[in-house]
């Protein structure tokens, strides 16, 4: 397990020494109650992406890390040391945020030496630190400019330059490509990954893009309601699903979902008229007969071949998106999209024969939700 | 099918832009104007006239002969009571007043804002609601307490006494408007300069106040008007040798003995308004723009 996880870190430094460890924490906003009893170890070095809905609470959670939010109960500790009531400026942190908040009076020099300044650091060292950020960033050329002169791109890398400078032992990102258009944000992610290779510093991330967890992450923690729901790689999360929650939230287009009943004597599970042979399922000994069950599967996991367990049916709306091409069907009334190459051609009311790769199916109870 | 840029005109004539509506809406503006400078030109009027062609009525007439003296006299000859310095003296004292208690109350009122907006302390709430009610609270019910408080502690009727009297009433308005206008900057901003190492103090002064000149100056001019227009508590609490401008013109005016000079009475009211006239021609564009920043609004 741990060598699976290695392999796919894939940068140097990454040591089996927490560096920000989260523990127990509860955090209330009056008596609405955001966090409760959350734990969450980061390892030294580690890209942890926390990835959840809209008021899920994970922005809350970072800025619990960073000291911006006081916890009603629990502990935080980053680099083996107690802030749990340190002031932000103490814990070694950089943030970057969603609306980059540039402080509007101040060049960008100014902006970036801000945080040095405040702490009475000599000029000639500021100066030097300027420069270093400033070429890893390529700003040099914006220094003396006002942040509203500056595109959003260029305004979100001086963000980044300005935690760079303060030697931050943990960077905090905020949601800070979501103010971007499409192309200037798969450009600034493909930089920020090359960062965390070239610095190998710890960083925390809060998302709700999931191509971005995806890219990003050494590992995922999903989160929901205050909870996480996962906490594991990208790939474990996309191919493993813990729950029902974690399956529907990655992916896109999303998994497919059948409810079902399983019937242990045939090892098959009965969709309404249809019947899916799930022999190959791993964890099919923990099934009982008769149980509930909501059959999970993505749309590059369904194939357009005739054997004996394919199921027919229509195509009922074809999607091309260059690459791919997305063919709609159904199944006992239930919408199921298809993911096949670009170069397929499919015509609408095209009769189909699909099969489903069981080895990458999931299978979740229909009452507890979790994955069996 | 032909296609030639000749083609290409709008259909019909060119739409007016002087209408029937306009015209009524431009003459309602003018009578607008004219009723309110009605008075200031009578003011005008009446005192650059002698004393003779005032009392033969006629009071919107413009004078037959000019005559400038009322003013020199309103100036530094007219008596205030037992002395007949004219308003010079008023000035000296009204700007003595206005310029300490506009920067105390100003500062204040900005470090109080920016506190309930970005320190939210518990009961921040409440007490942004309590500035709120003392915002409404019409000051003549304070006056005696206030009076009380002063003469214990020894600085009534004295100008320390008259600037904390102004800073202390001056509090509720501008805490309010600090407080919006800051409430309204991103969050953000101060968080990002908390994990810079910013204290409370080094956060208002390196970020705070460098984005904060809009509301600034919208604060200054309600402040330079409402305490130079002041005259009751200018009257009660700043004591004979630092009466106002206002309480001198009112000295002036209401003589109980003598006769009624108009034209200096007119001279003086003109002299005494002037500084906040002043300011509003000069800060007129500052202030809209102020106030368009989220200032008096919400």
């Amino acid at each position: 397990m741990v060598c699976a996880w290695n392999s796919s870190w894939g940068n140097k430094g990454v040591s089996m020494k927490n560096s920000v460890e989260v523990k127990n924490i509860s955090f209330s906003y009056g008596k609405t109650e955001i966090l409760n009893d959350l734990s969450l170890d980061i390892k030294e070095g580690e890209f942890m992406v926390l990835l959840g809905p809209s008021g899920c609470g994970k922005t809350t959670l970072l800025n619990c890390i960073a000291g911006l939010l006081d916890l009603t109960e629990g502990q935080i500790w980053i680099e083996d040391d107690n802030v749990t009531w340190k002031e932000p400026k103490d814990r070694h942190i950089g943030m970057v945020f969603q609306s980059y908040a540039l402080y509007p009076s101040m060049t960008v020099e100014k902006n970036l030496s801000f945080g040095l300044r405040m702490m009475g650091t000599a000029k000639k060292i500021i100066d030097d630190k300027i420069e270093k950020a400033a070429n890893l960033l390529q700003i040099n050329e914006l220094l003396k400019r006002k942040p509203s002169q500056l595109s959003g791109g260029q305004r979100q890398r001086v963000a980044i330059g300005r935690a760079l400078v303060r030697d931050a032992k943990v960077f905090l990102f905020d949601e800070p490509l979501s103010n971007l258009d499409a192309k200037l944000r798969a450009e600034l992610r493909y930089e920020i990954k090359k960062l965390h290779r070239d610095l190998s510093n710890t960083m925390i991330y809060v998302t709700h893009d999931q191509i971005e967890a995806m890219t990003l992450a050494d590992r995922i923690s999903v989160m929901k309601d205050g909870l996480i729901q996962q906490l594991d790689t990208p790939k474990q999360i996309y191919n493993k699903p813990a729950n029902l929650f974690v399956a529907g939230f990655i992916g896109s287009p999303s998994m497919n979902f059948l409810n079902a009943k399983f019937d242990k004597s045939n090892q098959n599970i009965i969709v309404g008229t249809k019947q899916i042979d799930i022999s190959k399922y791993e964890n099919i000994n923990n099934m009982i007969n008769d149980q509930k069950v909501v059959f999970g599967i993505r749309p590059e996991n369904i194939n357009i071949e005739k054997n004996e367990n394919s199921i027919q049916c229509k195509v009922e709306l074809v999607e091309p998106m260059g690459a791919d091409t997305l063919v709609w069907t159904s199944i006992e009334g239930t919408p199921i999209s298809i993911r096949l190459e670009g170069s397929s051609n499919y015509n609408l009311n095209d009769e189909i024969n699909i099969s489903f790769d069981i080895n990458r199916s999931s299978i979740f109870d229909s009452k507890s939700e979790e994955r069996i | 099918m032909n296609i030639n840029s000749n083609n290409f005109q709008p259909n019909g004539p060119r739409p007016k832009h002087l209408t029937i509506g306009r015209i009524g809406i431009y003459c309602f503006i003018f009578m607008c104007a004219l009723f309110f400078l009605m008075p200031l030109y009578v003011m005008i009027v009446t005192s650059l006239k002698d004393m003779d062609e005032i009392r033969s009525g006629n009071l919107l007439y413009i004078p037959k002969v000019l005559s400038f003296y009322a003013w020199p006299k309103a100036w530094s000859e007219a008596c205030t009571g037992f002395v007949c310095e004219g308003l010079k003296p008023g000035l000296i004292n009204s700007i003595k007043i206005t310029v300490p208690s506009v920067i105390v109350s100003v500062s204040l009122g900005a470090i109080n804002g920016y506190a309930l907006a970005f320190w939210r302390f518990k009961g921040a709430y409440f007490f942004f609601g309590l500035c709120l009610f003392g915002a409404f609270i019409p000051y003549q019910v304070m006056v005696y307490p206030l009076l009380k408080i002063e003469s214990a502690i020894g600085i009534y009727s004295s100008l320390p006494g008259i600037i904390l009297v102004h800073t202390i009433f001056g509090m509720p308005i501008l805490t309010l408007i600090f407080r919006n206008f800051y409430a309204s900057l991103p969050i953000d901003l101060f968080k990002a300069a908390r994990i810079d190492g910013g204290n409370f103090i080094k956060i208002f002064f390196y970020v705070i106040i460098p984005m904060s000149t809009p509301i600034t100056i919208v604060a200054v001019i309600l402040q330079v008007t409402g305490i130079w227009n002041d005259f009751l508590l200018g009257l009660v609490f700043a004591g004979r040798d630092n009466q106002p401008m206002t309480v001198q013109l009112n000295n002036i005016v209401q003589v109980d003995y003598g006769v009624a000079e108009y034209n200096v009475d007119m001279a003086a009211t003109i002299l005494t308004s002037l500084v906040p006239l002043f300011v509003y021609f000069i800060s007129g564009r500052w202030f809209v723009r102020g106030i368009a920043a989220g200032a008096i609004k919400g």
